[in-house]
């Protein structure tokens, strides 16, 4: 039977100085249809029980398993070994994050940076007693924003995150975004403070790694540009949608 | 020892929409959840959630009782009518509760939620977000229960119920992240696990759809209901069964055979390709049973070029994406092979309308529960539906019963000796280590056991093979070895637990199926091919017991809908 060489990244905290580099490898019999992911877990059952990785719905639409896969952000599930045309698959955690174990990234700052900018939809009006109306092309302009998994990959790639603990990344800013052009959104300045500061939408230099990193193919930088003429024209002229 | 008004187990949709209901009432409650809510299951339902808005052209004299009417008859009759009508009549509120909440549905052009035609359906009542419905529900109900600030532990692995003088009092957790154990105590718990697919190997769920919650609640002495009637959709990919929604059908696309075909125009002439689930899944199995899969093999196409790329890009995006990702298929230009597979238990704990089982402070909402809303069979649709409707109202059942009680969260006994069973349990299993049975052979045997004998077509003899293999199977658990003990994001630890309740879950399948002589719903035996309502209309209660389930059968709440021979 064929056979497909994994070069794994692992990291055990009770025995691992914080910064190790060590990496096992790994032979996984192979089909054509071989994702990573199913090759972790043949490696998971047959060979190294300790090796931990997330995973959940293994159907690209849950965020659990992104991953840096021979030096690419990728979503284990998503990728199947025969597109990768490598000899050796090398498979690490999401750079630039602290690590919990092995391939698991510690997401905590991820998501509390998520909360921050009071990612629900906000309403001052009473809510009527049927659905509150949204033409189809109000609508449109979310269908990029909501096919966010948050899976973290921009987050890790983004140089501003490297460099600035505090900035809020480009899925927090996203998830901004995805309700402030929300018809039905009525924040106006409730959610405003959490993204118009330093710590928000300014930190974005456009850099673009987002985009390139995001396996849902979405594109938060231009979110995030959207945000930052919002805020200029609320300043200018008072309003911002 | 944590302590939590409510202990919600799971946080997908029915967890998170149970959760949101307590916590606005004033509950202090937590979600326990294996992964983060945001990852849960729910998110992979696609095509869309039912409810008779009467937004669509077609649809304006639409009811919850013609919903009801649909779901009863889908149901094969085995649902319980008061259920039904409940479910259905909740129906248009939840989902306008969902979009006032920031939900992004699809939208006709008068700014109405977007309907589309559905199987078993009289009438297009299935509202939708693109073929991403369940994302968008998920991320929504992620969203309120940060806004609620719901307590979430997120990535602890629950491993057993507290049951203290017959009621359920918390739980214990596998902390994944810190690793150790850890003792959740609470005067009520929700089990919100979701289904067991896993079960199968030729299955549509997510890895984590283990059964989970359903088997602690039937070893806690809960039974489980209607386990037999397992769900397979019609339209999953061939090789990794990952599902292609039922949305692809209700959007017009044709299933064809080996021979080019629309063979559905043999089986249900008036619907076609939107008949029922089972019947659907039926008619593709005897197609290829017949030789007339494509090139003979056993899948079938499901085929949307006719559709044209336009349409696809508006309403069924991520089918596209699916089939080119996961099967090297545009089905723009290219028919997508599919299959039927393992993707829904009708069965579950057994729970009333507000999610009561029979033990006190235990409650149960969707997949993993049964009311039972689907009887033999579900609509497309309606599973979304059940977990918004009936997380609710399990959520507001447990502010109804903890009116008044007093706050107690003091350690007991029974907490620390439920913490040191499951510590003793992994001690055992570490204990024989590489010596013990190897928990993969096991679960891969289970799993190839549970397709090959219990599946879209079933009969004596071979469902009785499966019986005793899934016996024996049960027998090598008792002696299985865990190679890692300790430790944080311990698979090994998680995957071998988790094994021996999807094996007893496996078992209640098999046992009720083999029982039950008569062809309902889902349950299609060659043996006995006609609907047996003199013996059959009634409800399989399995019980845990020593040496495998022991069955008992329980009536079906009948009297607004008078059983029909099924047909369409």
């Amino acid at each position: 039977m064929p056979e497909a060489k994994f070069h794994v990244k692992r990291y055990d905290p009770a025995r691992d100085a914080k910064d190790a580099s060590r990496y096992d490898d790994f032979v996984v019999p192979y089909d054509s249809s071989l994702t990573v992911l199913e090759g972790l877990f043949s490696i998971q059952e047959h060979q190294d029980g300790a090796l931990a990785f997330r995973y959940c719905c293994r159907a690209s639409v849950c965020g659990s398993c992104a991953m840096y896969i021979n030096g690419k952000y990728r979503l284990a599930c998503q990728t199947n070994l025969r597109h990768l045309h490598a000899d050796v698959i090398t498979v690490e955690p999401m750079p630039h994050l602290p690590l919990v174990t092995d391939l698991v990234c510690d997401m905590s700052d991820f998501f509390a940076k998520y909360e921050y900018v009071k990612p629900w939809l906000i309403r001052n009006s009473a809510a009527p007693e049927t659905e509150i109306l949204q033409s189809p092309e109000e609508r449109k302009k979310l269908d990029m924003p909501i096919d966010c998994i948050l899976c973290g990959a921009c987050y890790s790639s983004c140089p501003s995150v490297w460099t600035e603990d505090n900035y809020l990344g480009p899925a927090a800013l996203l998830k901004a975004y995805r309700f402030e052009v929300d018809s039905r959104d009525e924040a106006r300045k409730v959610r405003l403070p959490s993204w118009d500061n330093e710590r928000g939408a300014y930190r974005c230099h456009t850099i673009a790694n987002c985009v390139e990193a995001c396996p849902k193919e979405l594109n938060p930088t231009e979110g995030i540009q959207w945000l930052k003429m919002a805020a200029v024209r609320r300043r200018l002229f008072g309003r911002s949608k | 020892m944590v302590y939590h008004q409510l202990i919600v187990v799971g946080g997908g949709l029915a967890g998170l929409r149970a959760a949101v209901e307590a916590k606005a009432a004033g509950i202090d409650v937590a979600i326990l959840s294996q992964v983060h809510p945001g990852r849960s299951h729910s998110g992979a339902a696609q095509g869309g959630i039912n409810a008779a808005l009467a937004n669509h052209p077609e649809g304006h004299d639409d009811t919850p009782e013609k919903h009801a009417f649909d779901t009863v008859k889908g149901s094969d009759y085995l649902a319980d009518q008061d259920a039904a009508i409940q479910m259905t009549s909740d129906a248009p509120g939840v989902i306008f509760e969902m979009d006032h909440w920031g939900c992004p549905f699809s939208r006709f052009d008068d700014g109405r939620i977007a309907q589309r035609p559905f199987g078993g359906a009289g009438y297009p009542r299935t509202c939708y977000a693109a073929d991403k419905t369940g994302h968008y529900m998920l991320h929504t109900l992620v969203e309120q229960a940060y806004k609620h600030e719901i307590t979430m532990y997120i990535e602890r692995f629950v491993m057993d119920l507290i049951v203290e003088d017959g009621e359920c009092r918390g739980v214990v957790a596998y902390d994944m992240t810190k690793g150790g154990l850890e003792e959740f105590r609470g005067e009520a718990v929700i089990m919100a696990t979701g289904g067991a697919g896993r079960t199968y190997s030729n299955t549509t769920n997510a890895v984590i759809s283990t059964g989970g919650g359903a088997a602690m609640a039937y070893h806690a002495g809960v039974p489980l209901k209607d386990m037999e009637f397992v769900q397979f959709h019609p339209t999953g990919l061939y090789t990794t069964h990952i599902l292609m929604t039922e949305a692809c059908r209700g959007e017009g696309g044709y299933l064809i055979n080996g021979e080019g075909e629309r063979f559905m125009r043999r089986y249900a002439p008036s619907v076609m390709e939107l008949a029922p689930r089972d019947i659907t899944s039926r008619s593709i199995q005897q197609e290829i049973d017949a030789g007339r899969g494509i090139d003979g093999k056993d899948y079938v196409y499901l085929d949307l070029r006719h559709l044209g790329a336009e349409l696809l890009a508006e309403k069924l995006p991520g089918t596209r994406d699916l089939a080119i990702h996961f099967e090297g298929v545009d089905p723009v230009r290219e028919p997508i092979p599919i299959q039927p597979c393992q993707h829904y238990s009708m069965g579950g704990i057994d729970t009333d309308v507000d999610g009561r089982t029979l033990m006190p402070g235990l409650y149960a909402a969707g997949e993993c529960a049964c009311v039972s809303v689907h009887g033999a069979n579900r609509l497309g649709g309606n599973s979304l539906l059940e977990t918004i409707v009936f997380g609710r109202r399990a959520g507001a059942a447990v502010v109804a019963d903890l009116a008044g009680r007093a706050g107690g969260g003091d350690a007991s006994a029974v907490g620390a000796r439920a913490v040191a069973a499951v510590e003793a349990r992994v001690a055992a299993l570490a204990g024989r280590g590489a010596d013990g049975q190897d928990p993969y052979a096991i679960r891969a045997d289970m799993t190839a056991t549970m397709k090959d004998h219990f599946g879209v077509f079933r009969e004596e003899k071979q469902m009785r093979e499966g019986l005793e293999r899934l016996l024996a199977l049960k027998q090598r658990c008792a002696t299985i070895g865990l190679r890692n003990a300790g430790g944080v994001f311990n698979l090994d630890l998680i995957r071998t637990l988790e094994l021996e309740g999807m094996v007893d879950v496996a078992l209640a399948v098999a046992t009720g199926a083999v029982a039950r002589t008569e062809s309902r719903g889902s349950h299609s035996r060659t043996d006995y091919p006609t609907r047996d309502d003199e013996t059959w209309l009634k409800h399989t209660m399995a019980h845990s017991a020593a040496g495998g389930p022991r069955l008992d059968y329980k009536p079906v709440t009948l009297g607004i809908f008078e059983p029909q021979e099924r047909k369409y």
